[in-house]
């Protein structure tokens, strides 16, 4: 996901939702053709979730479609047996300190990037977009080489370097656009009032930044929290793994155990679908807000 | 992204913080962690790898390791045909699957754009497979497949293909089923990024479209399509290198088989260095690899004449 890069209209982040205008012309579209896609395309996005809902909750060996009678067996069974608390645990130490350090770096960096003119302010910005050319997977071995130089191979602090790495160019570089677009008078309106350079920032524009910040956290955690690559490569010992490195072991099984699969399957839903739920509202103004506007 | 360079803030703001010498040390101070850490774990890695594809480097036969010179490349352009078996797919897979997201994610979007009652439950539950990682995909796609207890079962319940067999284990169905399933978590990407595109289409134009008498179509044609032309290059070539690059899905959900048959070169690559430990020959692969990508990228700006119009 680190290639995510949104378009650029103009608008400013804090913007409140716009007033919802009348459309004429557009308003005249057929019901039917809005609902009979939608519903074909939901069919499509929801019968997958109800599947794997389906096997989680029903006994082993049952074809029934509907769950029932309903059990949590499955999951009791990854989560202690399988080892999935501990892989849990992993996880959400990986997510949130990616989270973190993607989150700080990229404010540091956009901001710098926003505000000044400095010498290699053109490279810098011109590396950012090479990077998205760079596939983490085809630079496994050379990392690894680093990793194990540094003697992390097997500690999670590897995992979230390298999760870090590959998300800030994309964060810094949509940082700096929301921050753009906060007009620098403010900030300067605040030094004369004899505010520092940082408590300035701290008090104008961070809380101008909360939903692209909010964006930006939500990506980084989301997509350190399924990266499987680094994760299989960088930590051998299973009390180490994260939660997509237990679900790829329990797929690539001889008899794979369904209904474990499933179990698991959902245990590493639960967290993205609620950092979903909830930056849901931001992710279409967060995107058209700043993205990789000039 | 030349505007990205070019920005100075609009007028530039009136100079007199010069006073103290702090800030003109205070961007490179804000900048170094984030460079720092881009050279240490992004450049150096890219630099070994160009080195590395000069050279014999195979930790298991240490006995040949040394400098092989473009030895490397031309048993990758003469002698090896699964590097052309692998690149034919993976451009076979990059070209169907964003051709087939943006088709949809577009639809998506214009239709979940429109005002109906329940649109916010509709885009949220449209939307939620994008959040879902590609080992989870594979999870779901692996319990839709499978021939027991799988939806398939059930397909041929109505007699719609054959009891027995995996989608993915069969090299006739393998393609399209793996395609499916990439299709399920990429298509919200695109749907979401044209919606929010669609946020700054002026509302005008197509009032003045209407007053014209313009059809729906036109005003898609005309008004929607320009808007978005900039939107739909860039997250095409976005996606389209992303989908190259990644192998969470194909890795976990067919491993590549059956008999090779789903393997793109950075899977084959993985291969070469993880399971075969030939980390010269993957490094030349990689290498190869960058600069095919390069390439495409720029022609592909070039044609679509990205971000011409407005400069």
């Amino acid at each position: 996901m680190i290639t995510e890069i949104a378009p650029a209209p103009d608008r400013v982040a804090s913007e409140p939702a716009r007033p919802r205008r009348k459309r004429r012309a557009w308003d005249e579209v057929p019901r039917w053709h809005i609902y009979l896609p939608l519903s074909l395309y939901l069919l499509f996005t929801l019968v997958p979730f109800y599947w794997i809902l389906l096997f989680a909750l029903r006994p082993a060996g049952s074809t029934s479609l509907v769950p029932w009678p309903m059990t949590f067996d499955h999951f009791d069974k990854v989560w202690n047996e399988r080892a999935f608390a501990t892989f849990f645990q992993n996880s959400v130490l990986v997510g949130i300190a990616t989270l973190v350090m993607t989150t700080l770096v990229a404010l540091a960096g956009g901001y710098a990037l926003a505000r000044f003119d400095f010498r290699v302010k053109k490279a810098f910005m011109l590396a950012l977009l090479c990077t998205q050319f760079v596939p983490g997977a085809l630079l496994l071995v050379p990392l690894f080489e680093i990793f194990a130089k540094l003697q992390m191979i097997n500690s999670l602090g590897s995992v979230i370097i390298a999760e870090t790495v590959f998300q800030l160019p994309l964060s810094m570089i949509l940082i700096s656009g929301f921050i753009r677009n906060v007009p620098a008078s403010l900030e300067e309106a605040a030094w004369v009032d004899g505010c520092n350079r940082f408590t300035a920032f701290r008090i104008v524009v961070l809380p101008l930044l909360r939903p692209g910040l909010i964006a930006v956290g939500s990506f980084a955690f989301v997509h350190a929290w399924n990266h499987f690559l680094f994760a299989l490569m960088f930590l051998s010992d299973q009390g180490k793994q994260t939660i997509p490195v237990g679900l790829n072991t329990l797929m690539s099984a001889d008899s794979v155990d369904l209904g474990a699969l499933a179990a698991g399957g959902i245990i590493a839903a639960v967290p993205v679908v609620i950092v979903f739920a909830f930056i849901q509202k931001w992710l279409i103004t967060g995107f058209s807000a700043g993205a990789v506007k000039g | 992204m030349a505007q990205a360079a070019a920005v100075a803030k609009p007028p530039p703001p009136p100079r007199r913080r010069r006073a103290s010498a702090a800030p003109r040390r205070l961007p490179y101070l804000l900048i170094a962690p984030a460079a720092l850490l881009m050279l240490g774990f992004i450049a150096y890695p890219v630099i070994s790898v160009f080195y590395y594809s000069l050279q014999n480097y195979n930790p298991t036969k240490p006995w040949r390791n040394g400098f092989a010179g473009t030895e490397n490349f031309v048993q990758i352009f003469t002698k090896d045909p699964q590097f052309w078996d692998t690149l034919t797919f993976s451009a076979k897979w990059v070209f169907v699957e964003v051709g087939l997201q943006l088709l949809f994610g577009l639809a998506l979007a214009l239709i979940v754009n429109q005002t109906f009652v329940g649109r916010a439950l509709g885009r949220a539950l449209v939307f939620s497979p994008w959040a879902v990682s590609g080992v989870l995909t594979s999870a779901i796609w692996v319990l839709l497949y499978n021939s027991q207890t799988g939806i398939t079962r059930y397909l041929a319940d109505m007699g719609i293909g054959s009891y027995g067999t995996s989608w993915l284990s069969d090299t006739s169905t393998v393609f399209p089923a793996a395609i499916v399933a990439d299709l399920w978590r990429g298509v919200p990407f695109f749907a979401i990024l044209i919606l929010a595109d669609l946020q700054s289409v002026s509302k005008d134009l197509y009032e003045a479209a209407e007053v014209d008498g313009a059809s729906r179509l036109k005003q898609f044609w005309h008004i929607t399509l320009p808007h978005l032309k900039d939107a739909i290059v860039l997250s095409t070539l976005l996606r389209a290198v992303w989908e190259f690059n990644n192998v969470d899905l194909l890795y976990t959900l067919t491993g590549g088989g059956p008999a090779g048959e789903t393997t793109t070169l950075p899977l084959y690559i993985a291969n070469t260095s993880v399971d075969a430990h030939n980390f010269g020959y993957a490094s030349a692969l990689t290498t190869v690899a960058f600069v095919i990508l390069l390439f495409c990228s720029i022609v592909y700006l070039r044609l679509s004449k990205f971000g011409g119009e407005q400069k």
